[in-house]
């Protein structure tokens, strides 16, 4: 039977089940959310209200045997950025939604009865919805137990917590991986959309799916081949990442001057290698746990990791390097379980991380904590945030509103999302994807660190302003087209530097489907995706004085280079010209 | 003796391992990058060198070393 599209309406809590248009047929995960948003979101819409929807999409080849399929989609109106706001995760839902057949599951209205919070379940055919007022001021954790006991320890779960009910704009959809912890949708302030219309947990039966079917199994397979070795003998997604996660950037990151300090001060953190991947590993070796951890089904790469305390005991797992600079580099805590255990918590609350950290670290400018304080900055998480008290609200809104409120300048954001762990000023080619990619300030949609430092896919010096636009470009197109087939974007490492890599990938969607893409299909998928984000943006109300850093970053040198941000207005907008 | 410069190594992920993380050294001018890493083993590493920084500026192995300058040696990482 050919997938379907599932709509649930909030407002009289129903749901239907629909015929792909014509147009989304040969559209899945950024390439689908992105579309249907834009198609049927009022871009004016207020974010919180009746009018947004919030749509998931698993990936072209999600629910395949394909390795690193298993990214899922989440697009919506962002209330952070105003703009539109895609987020892919690992987690096993996007497996189970493509082999059960849902395109896409789009969610609109907002209840009439707004005193409890609602469980969708889906199943082949069906959405269950049901009022969980058990659930109201719980965190994921608990709900994914509750899940678990319900269903079964397969069962898919999409969850939001405390913060997410309160509509805070750092709250996240987190999701449960593989081995029952947490991953997540985590920008934008997607767990304020799920929490506005009043879903507290979505669950996807992983029972009563088939197979996904192949158009050319046998082309499939010898696809499928090459492509896994690609990920494999990649120096970066075979070795690296399995070994120190991807944690192993922050003394790379440190070395080229790049890591933001002290709420953007420095380049350079002290704190360095107490934080960074080589001492996290050693640490795993000899406190037990592991190194390797795949978020989803069928990853290859498992860049995640089991991290534990002295004494043995499990603290976290998904210890990623954006969360440990944010906490560590930018917010300035040296001892690295004090920051496992913050993860923790934030994945139990299901907070974004880079949102948070960077508003701990601006909120030092405003007094409310000090640098390197851990346990305040835990309190303030456990017992303000999570209980919504006006302190917890404040920090809650994210870096740029708590600028506003304290009056602060040195306000790191694009488009009123927090800056993530790569210095603009020092790092040009990343700082041009944060201005110009519709999601504001976002590290994944076009990294330009792989180039400017990381020598994949050659080499533009990170320091001058040449090529650096052209760079963010391809990069954002590229990343626009592999958010489309559901892998992940550690496949760009060996999709950069071997020649054998991306043609397998796009053998892999041919043999799938049946069809004849292209190199340059591909090409213009990504590129067609930026526009339609762009045109949302543009009729939300953003303009081109969106896509610009935050002025401090124009006349403040940042050491050890001293450098500015010194890119022209002209200069940004060449961006868009294609 | 102006014959010998002072250099300081620094070496990261796979290439710590029976190395070491950071050392001062010296070594004869005109000594570059290479010689280093032919030196420690690095060269005939199985992860070959990913990224070569002197004083947090990317450079060849070619570079010319000159007193006091920092060399980072990273095998090819990634993260993001």
């Amino acid at each position: 039977m050919a997938d379907k599209i599932y709509r649930v309406n909030m407002s009289n809590l129903s749901f239907k089940i629909e015929d792909v248009p014509a147009d989304w047929m040969g559209l899945g995960g950024r390439g689908l959310t992105s579309t249907i948003v834009s198609a049927e979101i009022d871009p004016e819409c207020h974010a919180l209200g009746p009018n947004n929807k919030i749509v998931f999409a698993p990936g072209l080849l999600s629910g395949t045997s394909a390795a690193n399929s298993g990214r899922n989609s989440c697009g919506a109106k962002s209330p952070l950025t105003g703009g539109i706001k895609e987020s892919n995760v690992g987690g096993t839902v996007a497996g189970v939604m493509a082999k059960l057949g849902v395109k896409a599951l789009i969610i609109e209205g907002i209840p009439e009865d707004d005193s409890t919070f609602y469980h969708l379940h889906v199943s082949k055919n069906s959405v269950e919805i049901t009022a969980v007022p058990e659930l109201i001021g719980k965190d994921n954790y608990f709900v994914l137990d509750t899940m678990e006991e319900k269903y079964n320890k397969k069962v898919a779960v999409m969850t939001i917590g405390r913060p997410g009910e309160m509509k805070m704009l750092v709250s996240n959809i987190s999701v449960r991986d593989p081995k029952g912890k947490l991953r997540s949708h985590g920008r934008g302030g997607l767990g304020a959309v799920m929490g506005s219309k009043k879903i507290k947990c979505i669950t996807v039966d992983a029972q009563s799916y088939k197979e996904v079917s192949y158009a050319d199994s046998d082309k499939f397979k010898a696809a499928s081949k090459v492509f896994t070795k690609a990920l494999q003998e990649n120096p970066i997604s075979g070795e690296g990442l399995p070994a120190f996660g991807t944690n192993v950037l922050v003394n790379i990151i440190n070395e080229a001057g790049g890591l933001p300090t002290q709420n953007f001060r420095s380049g350079n953190s002290a704190n360095a290698e107490a934080i960074c991947g080589e001492t996290m590993a050693e640490n795993i070796q000899q406190r037990g746990g592991s190194t390797t951890h795949g978020c989803h089904a069928g990853c290859v790469i498992q860049c995640s990791q089991t991290y534990n305390d002295k004494d043995g005991n499990y603290l976290t797992s998904g210890f990623e390097y954006e969360m440990i600079w944010a906490f560590g580099a930018n917010l300035g805590i040296s001892d690295l379980d004090q920051i496992a255990k913050i993860d923790a918590l934030m994945d139990d609350l299901g907070l974004d991380a880079i949102e948070m950290g960077v508003c701990l670290g601006l909120a030092v400018d405003a007094g409310i904590l000090k640098y390197g304080d851990g346990e305040e900055a835990y309190r303030l998480i456990k017992e303000e945030i999570a209980n919504g008290t006006p302190i917890g609200r404040i920090l809650g809104s994210g870096t740029g509103n708590l600028g506003k409120i304290y009056g602060l300048v040195r306000v790191p954001v694009v488009k009123n999302q927090a800056i993530p762990a790569y210095e603009p000023r020092a790092i040009k080619g990343q700082g041009i994807t944060y201005v110009t990619t519709p999601m504001g300030a976002d590290h994944t949609a076009g990294y330009a660190v792989a180039t400017n430092i990381l020598n994949s896919g050659g080499f533009v010096d990170p320091l001058k302003k040449d090529g650096q636009v052209e760079l963010a470009r391809n990069l954002q197109i590229a990343s626009a087209a592999v958010d489309s087939t559901g892998m992940c974007i550690f496949v760009a490492f060996p999709a950069l530097d071997d020649p054998a890599c991306l043609p397998a990938l796009i053998d892999m969607l041919n043999a799938r489907f049946g069809i004849s893409l292209t190199g340059d299909d591909v090409v213009n998928l990504g590129s067609n995706i930026l526009k339609i984000e762009r045109a949302f943006n543009i009729k939300a109300g953003l303009t081109s004085a969106d896509d610009r850093i935050p002025e401090f970053m124009k006349y403040e040198t940042l050491p050890p280079h001293n450098v500015t941000w010194d890119f022209t207005n002209e200069e940004i907008d060449e961006f868009w010209n294609f | 003796m102006n014959d010998n410069i002072n250099i300081t190594v620094k070496l990261f992920a796979q290439y710590r391992e029976n190395r070491f993380k950071v050392e001062q050294r010296i070594y004869p001018c005109g000594t570059t990058p290479k010689n280093i890493m032919d030196e420690l083993g690095i060269s005939e590493h199985k992860l070959p060198l990913g990224v070569l920084m002197i004083n947090s500026k990317h450079q060849k192995e070619e570079y010319i070393l000159k007193e006091g300058d920092i060399l980072a040696l990273f095998p090819k990482v990634g993260g993001g």
